[in-house]
């Protein structure tokens, strides 16, 4: 087995829509590593929801992959059938979900949505399976599991909600789990107590995770990689230290900028001037031109990813290479 | 939840015993049996005579007392026409109305549901669309001319079905019934499809809309992403969902459907409840019009209680017990 586990190759998956075509992911790539964590940050419809979608194969309609490759060991899941797809989903690539309150069926005792995942990839017995979903509640820090299993969703907090989803995708140790801003919805004790887990489980286990979130905080201190996403499109990625330290693109440099820390303490907080554009018949150029105060007559053109510094990309004809205060 | 039981006991005969006021009040203000009972001919004398036997002379509050304590005793009165107690009159009647009843609801779950799933399923295909169109009309054909049609079709110009009566029966625990015999499932079949019409769409409507609701729902694409077989993600973890309005409606239909078989009772000359209160309500045979309706407000009573228990199971979150 390679050292890579994911390899996204130019992705593009549009949404073709009756008021016209929203490229909600244009032109993306990047990869993850066995035990690496990739933080996938921007804002709310900067299109990480979709890739992670992308990546599992469950884009819904009118959505659809129109370009690229998707490499996972070797594999382009675009080119498998749904069978193929439904065998790996849930076995080899795991989904968590955003809302915890959301992701479990409320009429299933948390038994049946375990087992039937195990049941599902898995030619063992019942109680075998049982057996591995209470071994998968207690791996996650759920106190009396067996009692725990025959409980139903709405008995949990949110947070051990959470917990029942993420030990849900842990089941058949995947290679690979995405998740979709998994600690948004929760406190910041339990965002950290489950950001720890993970962390330790994809260390141990040798899972690849891509982190989805618009939280900066929480990538400085759990992702290896980063790649900023700004209307579709993948803006800046690197090694998070260096991107985070000296960030090149104008909006990742806003990006920090609009988050509060100590050491400004009292004075404004920057804000990115402007709002997000449009997705739908998004025209050529630099989506961010609009909001960017570097933006010149190049800027109408599309930048191309470049490689400023060996292991970064970044598309932008005026990288900002100093921060300024 | 032996507390909300007999919360639930106790509200029912609240509801019971107001029914009782209503229908007795109601039957008396619709017109006087003994101008219809009595020979025009009849003098005086007789006239008063019948009027006692009756028990028309007393005052009304009387009247009431002594159906009141004869109800709670069992006896809901004779009839004025047959001379017999209403209760055996109606319960005669009653197996005729109830397997009819009971074929048309499980026709319209075990059509409705699977048509509702595939339009909920498919809803841009041309059997999605299809399926919507015709349950339209199957909500708005009127009961009595969609019988009639049938009855064209199928037994006039075919000659396939009969298209009155019940046919032979056979018995089971002392009762007849007409869907143990093949010729008596044939005479059944157009009545109940025709009973069920209206049903079916409802039933259709409700899937569709509970699997359209449902499928965008983040539990659905969990599901999905744990690899889970797309037949499962439907027919378990979306079914269960959408159960809930399904089975208040299906319930609610039921006594619906017992009570208001009056018109295909009609069209088809089924020998059933619906017949006789028709019947009844022509020579205003006042006994009988109550104890059918008091029959009739029981069910619903009974069948509501037994959805509420229903939704315990199908839904973990209804509690039946009060907060502490």
């Amino acid at each position: 087995m390679s050292d890579t586990t994911l390899e996204v190759q130019g992705l593009s998956t549009h949404f073709l829509t009756r008021a016209g075509v929203v490229r909600a992911v244009e032109d993306i790539s990047f990869s993850v590593g066995r035990g690496r964590v990739l933080g996938l940050v921007g804002e709310s419809g900067s299109g990480k929801s979709v890739t992670g979608f992308s990546v599992i194969g469950l884009v819904d309609p009118p959505g659809q992959i129109v370009r690229g490759k998707i490499l996972f060991q070797g594999r382009d899941l675009t080119k498998l059938d749904e069978r193929e797809l439904q065998d790996l989903r849930g076995n080899r690539i795991a989904m968590i979900f955003q809302d915890p309150m959301m992701t479990l069926n409320p009429v299933l005792r948390i038994d049946t949505q375990m087992i039937e995942t195990v049941l599902a990839h898995d030619n063992v017995s019942r109680e075998e399976a049982r057996q591995r979903s209470r071994d998968a509640l207690g791996m996650v820090g759920i106190p009396s599991p067996d009692e725990r299993l025959v409980s139903y969703p709405h008995q949990f907090s949110g947070g051990m909600r959470q917990r029942v989803a993420i030990a849900i995708a842990l089941l058949h140790r995947p290679d690979l789990i995405i998740a979709d801003e998994p600690t948004t919805a929760l406190d910041v004790t339990i965002q950290a107590q489950i950001l720890a887990e993970v962390q330790k489980l994809a260390r141990e286990v040798g899972t690849a995770l891509i982190w989805i979130t618009h939280d900066l905080s929480v990538i400085a201190g759990l992702a290896d990689d980063i790649a900023v996403m700004y209307a579709g499109r993948i803006v800046e990625s690197g090694p998070v230290a260096e991107v985070l330290d000296k960030p090149m693109h104008p909006y990742t440099h806003g990006l920090i900028g609009s988050v509060p820390s100590r050491n400004a303490r009292g004075s404004r907080l920057r804000q990115i001037p402007g709002m997000t554009p449009s997705m739908l018949n998004l025209g050529p150029g630099c989506a961010f031109r609009a909001r960017c105060a570097r933006a010149d007559a190049a800027c109408a053109a599309d930048p191309q990813a470049t490689a400023p510094v060996a292991g970064r990309t970044l598309r932008c004809f005026h990288p900002q290479l100093e921060m300024t205060a | 939840m032996t507390t909300w039981m007999l919360r639930r006991l106790i509200q029912a005969a609240f509801v019971m015993l107001v029914m009782t006021v209503i229908v007795f009040i109601g039957v008396n203000v619709i017109g006087d049996p003994v101008e219809i009972l009595i020979s025009p001919e009849a003098d005086q004398a007789e006239r008063a005579r019948a009027v006692a036997a009756l028990g028309l002379d007393k005052p009304l509050w009387e009247q009431y007392w002594r159906f009141l304590s004869g109800a709670v005793q069992g006896d809901l009165g004779r009839s004025f026409v047959f001379n017999e107690p209403a209760l055996k009159l109606i319960a005669q009647r009653m197996p005729a109305t109830l397997e009819l009843a009971i074929t048309a609801v499980l026709l319209s779950v075990i059509l409705g549901i699977p048509l509702g799933l595939y339009a909920g399923l498919r809803p841009n295909s041309i059997g999605g669309k299809a399926i919507m169109g015709a349950s339209i009309l199957g909500f708005s054909l009127p009961t009595f001319w969609v019988g009639l049609m049938l009855i064209m079709v199928f037994a006039v110009q075919l000659g396939w079905l009969p298209s009155t009566g019940r046919g032979p029966t056979r018995e089971l625990f002392g009762v007849q019934w007409s869907f143990l015999t093949w010729d008596g499932l044939r005479h059944m079949a157009m009545p109940a499809l025709n009973l069920a019409l209206g049903n079916i769409a409802l039933v259709l409507r409700l899937t569709r809309a509970g699997v359209r609701e449902n499928l965008p729902m983040d539990y659905v694409k969990f599901a999905r992403a744990k690899g889970i077989s797309p037949n499962r993600v439907v027919f378990v973890h979306v079914l269960k969902n959408i159960l809930i309005p399904i089975v208040t409606v299906v319930g609610l239909e039921i006594g619906g459907l017992i009570a208001f078989a009056v018109v295909t009772e009609s069209v088809f000359a089924w020998p059933g409840m619906g017949k006789l209160i028709i019947d009844s309500i022509n020579v205003l045979d006042r006994p009988v019009i109550v104890a059918y309706l008091m029959m009739i407000v029981l069910l619903f009573v009974v069948i509501n209680l037994i959805v509420d228990l229903l939704y315990t199971v199908l839904d973990p979150r209804v509690r039946l017990e009060t907060k502490e």
